[in-house]
Formats: C-alpha cells, sequence, structure tokens
C-alpha cells in the first residue's frame, strides 16, 4: 500500500476555500432562479393557456430526461456559435437554473395539488381576500409538504453543481482536478474533496432539519 | 475539421452499449447490496441500523463524480494493483445505486405496517419467509414508482463516466465533437437518445405511481 500524503494539499487551503465558496455561489444563483421558475412554472401549469402549458411540459421532459452534463455542454459549447458568448461560471449557473427549475416547477406543482379544493373554498368562506387565503390557507400546508422534497432537491443540486467542472467552472470539483495536476496526490485530494462535500451535505441537512422543526410546528391530523 | 458522417452517428451509437453495461453492473452489484442496506436499516438491531444508516449518509453527502474519482485512483491504494477503468467505474456506480436504491426500498419496507409482520409471525413461519412471502410482494408495490424513477437517474448519471475516460455515450459524443466541430449536431444527438431511453421510463413510472395512488 502506498503511502497516504496529505501535506502537500495544505499549500492549496485558499483554493479550496474559493472553490467551495464558488460551490455554494453556484448552488445558490440555481436554487434562486430555479425556484422562481419553479413558483412561475408551477402557476402557468395549472392555470396558464394551452399552449404555454404544452411548452411548460416540454420543457420540463427535456430537462428531466437527459443528462446534466450535456445540458451543461449545449449551453456552453452550443450558445456561443449564435453569439451568446459566456464565461463557464455563467454557463454553469444557466445551466444549473435551468436544471433545478424543471423539478421545481414538478415540486411546487404537486404541493399545490396536495391542497383540496375544498379547503380553498372555505377560506373563501370566511370573507377574506384572495391574498389572504393564499397567505393563511394554502401556502403553509403546501410548504410543510413539499419542504422534504425541495431540501432533497437542493442536496441533489449542490452534488451536481461538480458537474460544472467539466466546462472548466472554477468550483470546488474543479480546484482537485488544479490541486491533482499539482501535487500528483490523486486520491488524496478526492477523499478530502469528498469529504468537504459531505460535511457541507451535512450541515445543510441539519440546518434544514431545525428549520423544519421551528417553521411547521402545528400538528398534523392523519 | 471533418464533416460529421453516418459512422460518427454510429460511433455514438454503438457507445451505448457501454452506457447499457454500466446500469446492468450497477443494478446487478447494487440491486442485492441496496435490499441488505433496506433490511439493515429497517430492521430492530441496533449496530446494524447505524452502520447502514452511516453508509447511506456518506455515499448521499458525496458528489456522483467525487465516487467515481474516489474508487478511480482509490483502488490501486486499496490493492496496491492497478484494475481497468471498468472495475473502478463498477464499483463506484454499484456503491451509488445500493445507496439510493436503499432509501428507497427502506421507504417501501416501513410504509408496511408492523401488524403484518406480526400477522406473519403467527402463521409460524421465519423472519425471512415473513419479510419475502408478506412484507416484500406488498412493499415492491410500493416502492416500484420510485425505483424506476431512480433507474432514469442512474441512466443519466452513467455519464459522468466519462470523466475518467471511460467511453459511454456523453464520451463518444464529446470525441465524434472534437473531430468534427459540430456541437449543435453532436449533442442534439446525444440528448435525443438519452431522451428516447428515459422518457418512456418516466412517464411508466408517473403511470404505476398514478396507479398506486388511485387504488389507496
Amino acid at each position: 500500500m502506498p503511502d497516504l500524503n496529505f501535506r502537500p494539499i495544505w499549500r492549496y487551503q485558499d483554493q479550496l476555500v474559493e472553490g467551495v465558496l464558488t460551490t455554494l455561489l453556484l448552488t445558490a444563483v440555481a436554487t434562486i432562479a430555479g425556484l422562481v421558475i419553479g413558483i412561475a412554472g408551477a402557476v402557468l401549469i395549472r392555470s396558464g393557456p394551452k399552449p404555454v402549458r404544452w411548452l411548460l411540459r416540454i420543457y420540463i421532459e427535456i430537462i428531466r430526461n437527459t443528462p446534466v452534463l450535456v445540458q451543461i455542454f449545449i449551453i456552453y459549447f452550443v450558445l456561443p456559435s449564435f453569439g451568446l458568448k459566456m464565461t463557464p461560471i455563467q454557463a454553469a449557473c444557466v445551466a444549473l437554473s435551468i436544471y433545478f427549475g424543471a423539478y421545481a416547477i414538478e415540486i411546487i406543482r404537486s404541493g399545490l395539488d396536495s391542497i383540496p379544493k375544498s379547503q380553498i373554498e372555505a377560506g373563501m368562506c370566511l370573507g377574506i381576500t384572495r391574498m389572504q387565503v393564499l397567505r393563511h390557507v394554502i401556502l403553509p400546508p403546501a410548504l410543510r409538504n413539499i419542504y422534504p422534497s425541495v431540501t432533497s432537491q437542493f442536496v441533489l443540486l449542490l452534488l451536481g453543481t461538480s458537474i460544472a467542472s467539466q466546462v472548466s467552472a472554477d468550483e470546488l470539483f474543479h480546484v482537485a482536478g488544479f490541486i491533482d495536476s499539482r501535487t500528483y496526490r490523486s486520491f488524496e485530494v478526492y477523499t478530502l474533496i469528498c469529504l468537504i462535500y459531505f460535511g457541507l451535505v451535512i450541515s445543510f441537512k441539519l440546518a434544514f432539519a431545525a428549520l423544519g422543526r421551528l417553521a411547521f410546528r402545528w400538528p398534523v391530523r392523519r | 475539421m471533418r464533416s460529421f458522417t453516418v459512422s460518427d452517428f454510429l460511433t455514438i451509437v454503438t457507445a451505448l452499449k457501454w452506457t447499457f453495461l454500466l446500469v446492468g453492473i450497477a443494478l446487478a452489484c447494487g440491486g442485492p447490496l441496496a435490499l441488505l442496506l433496506a433490511l439493515m436499516r429497517s430492521g430492530t438491531a441496533r449496530l446494524p441500523r447505524w452502520l447502514a444508516t452511516g453508509f447511506l449518509e456518506l455515499v448521499q453527502g458525496m458528489p456522483l463524480l467525487g465516487l467515481l474519482m474516489f474508487f478511480y485512483f482509490g483502488m490501486p491504494v486499496f490493492l496496491g494493483i492497478n484494475v481497468p477503468a471498468i472495475v473502478a467505474v463498477g464499483i463506484a456506480y454499484t456503491v451509488y445505486t445500493a445507496a439510493f436504491l436503499g432509501e428507497i426500498w427502506r421507504g417501501g419496507i416501513q410504509a408496511i405496517k408492523h401488524t403484518q409482520w406480526e400477522a406473519a409471525a403467527c402463521l409460524g413461519i421465519t423472519r425471512w419467509q415473513q419479510f419475502r412471502y408478506v412484507i416484500a410482494p406488498q412493499a415492491f408495490r410500493i416502492a416500484l414508482p420510485a425505483t424506476v424513477g431512480f433507474l432514469v437517474q442512474l441512466i443519466k448519471n452513467t455519464s459522468l463516466a466519462s470523466v475518467v475516460g471511460f467511453v459511454e455515450l456523453a464520451r463518444a459524443g464529446q470525441i465524434v465533437n472534437a473531430g468534427t466541430f459540430r456541437p449543435l449536431l453532436v449533442y442534439s444527438i446525444v440528448a435525443a437518445i438519452y431522451f428516447v431511453i428515459c422518457f418512456p421510463l418516466t412517464t411508466w413510472s408517473r403511470t404505476l405511481e398514478a396507479r398506486f395512488n388511485g387504488a389507496r
């Protein structure tokens, strides 16, 4: 068994920290943009005009049935030939937002669908405005229903940002490749990188669990 | 630069067999492991439950790309010998499949009420027989839509094996693109092939889910 030597990697702390920050930035941008797509898409797919609904369905099916890797390649390598030049980070942000958006539409739609019509009608009967019905009657239970799916999809997105390294966006996984090429300690580098991702994921999972307990404290009737 | 010819198209299509081989290895080796993990996690014995939970959390907290690199560079470290890429890649996908299917199947098993186990125990059959003939058939129905859904994820994610130079569908696309430099054409073909395979499975998974929800 060859000796393991993690020491040469420590010289690249700064790059590692920057890689983590870029990974978090990519995740944050894709999450926010994806959720905006998701909310707008879910509303449109439920009550928009027919052609719009069709287009959204096609968008969702294409994104969900092709690999993210190929999606990133198409956005990074194909769009420049239409005059849209992007840096790797920008291309990754666009691709991951489009990707996350497709899943977000499905999740948010299922959350809205999970509220029975009678509950909305009951809210209307109270004589409150439509906004108030949305705010107090629909959103709380809908958010609670989709919370587990959203958070687990977020974790998959965080891990999925590593694919951006394939168009050489400077996120954590790409930093790993850089350190590997400098130190030739491939195994040590990738072990460390895996553990960093694991640390990020566990922190987010714990934070989401705590947040969920705080935000959704009211009891459920089963 | 040369133009895109039929032989380029064939290069891409024939690479499909490596994609399917990876999926086959992942299911054949990862499936039994997933069943074991699911049983360990839904069982009452503490140590196996903790071990399985730890394994699942660990694997699900790492990017698949990381797993691929870990085993690709790790096999020589663990075994002291160089192994062919297919072995390292196969192990990475096995571990990945075991973790995700294990979690899905645990959900299926735990969705079955405990009274079913007790009723089966009353018949005087062994614990394995209780699982095999009473719990598993019901859990299978519940877990099937998600299992098919995972299969789609697995097929799409075999594209990541390209990073260690394994020539499957996505990698074949990259190679052809490097020669012809027609990214739009090449990657559209690659994406279309993935779509043709995955879309029917996604539709099937949705039908199964609707049927199950209707039956409830």
